[in-house]
């Protein structure tokens, strides 16, 4: 791998000064929440290792993944990441086209073999063998099978390779199918969401080559330091929530105040995800605090969850679409009415007998 | 009863006139009331331990239903102060946590009691699904419950019926809520705790969050109906059946009210 550079090198001849550098080494301790000393070895690291080929599939997916990676502030994709690593192959960012990017991926494939890294961005369909996704005139399946082979790890960019996501939702005519269920010998590390975050992507990626392993896992395969928590947990409006104040109705006064939107559907408390402490558009803002609920597109199936708006999973195996409350409140009401009418038999009958009696 | 004969039993010893005499002063007991009295025993049923536990667990599932039903759909917002001075869902929520707790350290009291304790206290934990007999008995008191028999029979511990909806909905559902409920706290408790290490699988499991609340938030609706059906099933039999119900509960006593062998 001596032929590739190194980061820094790619990074000063792209004209970025030595104190911008230290600054995102510093940056990116602060995001992967590191302490200082680990400052200095992110530097040494990216001063000498080689950069980490990886090779970025799409199957079925909206780039959206991709829209959010680009997009990422600190450090910025423009400057930093697409060199950081050697990007040696994404059909949607790369120049070449056609068969030279195919050959591309061959040979990065075979040249690097059980080094590099395979991001996938979107996921196989496996209904007609395959044929509903076709890259490079064969189905997405083969290629990802193929790509992922010779990978060290294995990135599952988004809700659709980590779970699904809409193409994956009931009845998933196509059976798109996420990447750990196809791809099953490799380490995986699942990046949920509908985008993930842009520095919860690039932050990945800078741990891995920083560390040259995988960051610490949850039980679902994520990225401990970024969805360890619920979006609840670390909400600004989370003391509203404590209190028992709510927004009560959209653009209600207590809208207006900034209170919980729990009442409103935000599925915060049932969300794992950095959105509450990371933000979104390089900490701008994130969809609670601009005043509407999330969504829990970062959680496995949430298209198949029922309404946005409602904090219980809809039940559709009574037929009609239920909540758990509805559900509840109807079996309730039965078996009350059910226990009265029984009461009444009992009486009758007793009533009965005692006149038989008498 | 080993040793004494049902001739023993039967046998007056004294006249009903002779005895009882605390009962005749109060002036209204009439000769067939001596004569009763006289013949009607009861069993020991309920130990101490199993009647504090019944009535804790009451109290407990009365304040996690109201809670809980509160968490998921809170009451109206207040504005009673700021944020900071004010924390109604906080005190709702630690409320159904702290019952929580002290149900599930009962229902742990209560599986050692089931071992070290009578043997009646042994009954809620299992079905004889392989026992014929107890399929014909459970037939016998469903159809008792639909007005086909006349008479229902006499029982020390559960019927047939109430034994199956007290292992359904106590011991395995009380277990499904404790499950899943730990499994609730231990995300807020956060990954690498006590609870977590404990029952962050369960999550692991249902792998959506939202999915594991509406589980939980459904075993709660199984339990309200429950509460309901045994409620009315107790002060039912307490009148209609041929032994007593509800105080058997405070009292630990289950009296019958007739000497009939079947």
């Amino acid at each position: 791998m001596s032929d590739i550079e190194t980061f820094y090198d790619v990074m000063r001849r792209q004209g970025i000064t030595r104190r911008s550098f230290m600054k995102f080494c510093s940056l990116t301790a602060a995001a992967l929440g590191l302490g200082p000393s680990f400052v200095p070895k992110i530097a040494e690291a990216m001063e000498t290792k080689p950069r980490t080929p990886v090779v970025w599939v799409h199957g079925l997916e909206c780039t959206c993944c991709s829209e959010s990676f680009i997009r990422s502030a600190h450090p910025l994709a423009k400057d930093v990441v697409l060199s950081m690593i050697s990007l040696d192959y994404d059909d949607t960012l790369m120049a070449a086209a056609g068969h030279a990017a195919e050959a591309a991926f061959e040979e990065t494939i075979a040249k690097y073999k059980g080094n590099y890294i395979l991001a996938v961005e979107g996921n196989p369909p496996l209904n007609e063998d395959g044929m509903f996704c076709i890259t490079g005139g064969k189905p997405f399946v083969e290629k990802l099978r193929h790509a992922a082979e010779g990978a060290k790890a294995i990135i599952s960019w988004g809700a659709c390779a980590s779970y699904g996501c809409v193409q994956a939702a009931a009845p998933n005519p196509t059976r798109a199918t996420p990447v750990h269920k196809v791809i099953t010998d490799k380490p995986i590390i699942k990046v949920p969401g509908c985008p993930p975050i842009a520095e919860v992507m690039t932050g990945v990626i800078t741990y891995m080559l920083t560390f040259d392993r995988m960051p610490e896992l949850d039980r679902q395969g994520r990225p401990a330091m970024f969805y360890s928590q619920r979006i609840h947990d670390k909400c600004y409006r989370r003391p509203h929530f404590d209190a028992g104040q709510f927004v009560e109705h959209w653009d209600d006064e207590n809208a207006r105040k900034g209170y919980c939107l729990y009442k409103m559907g935000c599925k915060g408390p049932t969300t794992y995800n950095a959105c509450s402490t990371v933000r979104w558009n390089g900490g701008v803002s994130f969809p609670i605090q601009s005043g509407h609920g999330c969504i829990g597109c970062s959680e496995d199936g949430f298209w198949d969850q029922g309404s946005f708006y409602d904090r219980l999973t809809t039940i559709k195996q009574f037929g009609i679409e239920a909540t758990a409350d509805k559900i509840g409140w109807t079996a309730t009401g039965l078996v009350g009415a059910g226990v009265a009418a029984h009461a009444a038999v009992s009486v009758l009958k007793r009533a009965q007998k005692k006149n038989e009696e008498a | 009863m080993k040793g004494v004969s049902d001739e023993r039993i039967n046998a007056p010893v004294r006249g009903p006139d002779e005895i009882f005499e605390a009962s005749r002063l109060t002036g209204d007991a009439t000769r067939e009331d001596l004569e009763s009295i006289r013949r009607r025993t009861s069993v020991y049923v309920y130990e101490a331990p199993v009647r504090v536990w019944h009535w804790v667990n009451a109290l407990a599932i009365t304040i996690l239903v109201v809670t809980g039903y509160l968490i998921a759909s809170p009451l109206p917002s207040m504005q009673i102060g700021e944020a900071t001075d004010q924390f109604v869902m906080g005190y709702i929520r630690f409320a159904h946590f702290a019952a929580g707790v002290v149900m599930s350290v009962g229902f742990f009291g209560r599986i050692y009691w089931a071992f070290v304790g009578n043997r009646h206290a042994w009954q809620m934990f299992y079905i004889p699904i392989f026992n014929k007999r107890y399929w014909k008995e459970f037939v016998f008191e469903l159809r008792w419950y639909f007005f086909l028999e006349e008479e229902p029979k006499k029982y020390i511990g559960h019927n047939p019926l109430a034994h199956a909806a007290m292992f359904t909905f106590i011991t395995l559902g009380i277990t499904f809520m404790m499950i899943t409920g730990w499994a609730l706290y231990a995300e807020g408790a956060g990954q690498g705790g006590v609870t977590d290490s404990l029952f962050g699988w369960v999550l692991g499991y249902v792998q959506n969050s939202q999915r594991l609340h509406t589980l939980h938030h459904l075993g709660m609706w199984a339990i309200v109906i429950f509460a309901i059906i045994h409620i009315y099933a107790a002060v039912r039999e307490d009148v209609m059946s041929r032994q007593s119900m509800v105080s058997t509960m405070i009292s630990g006593h289950r009296t019958f009210k007739d000497d009939r062998i079947e």
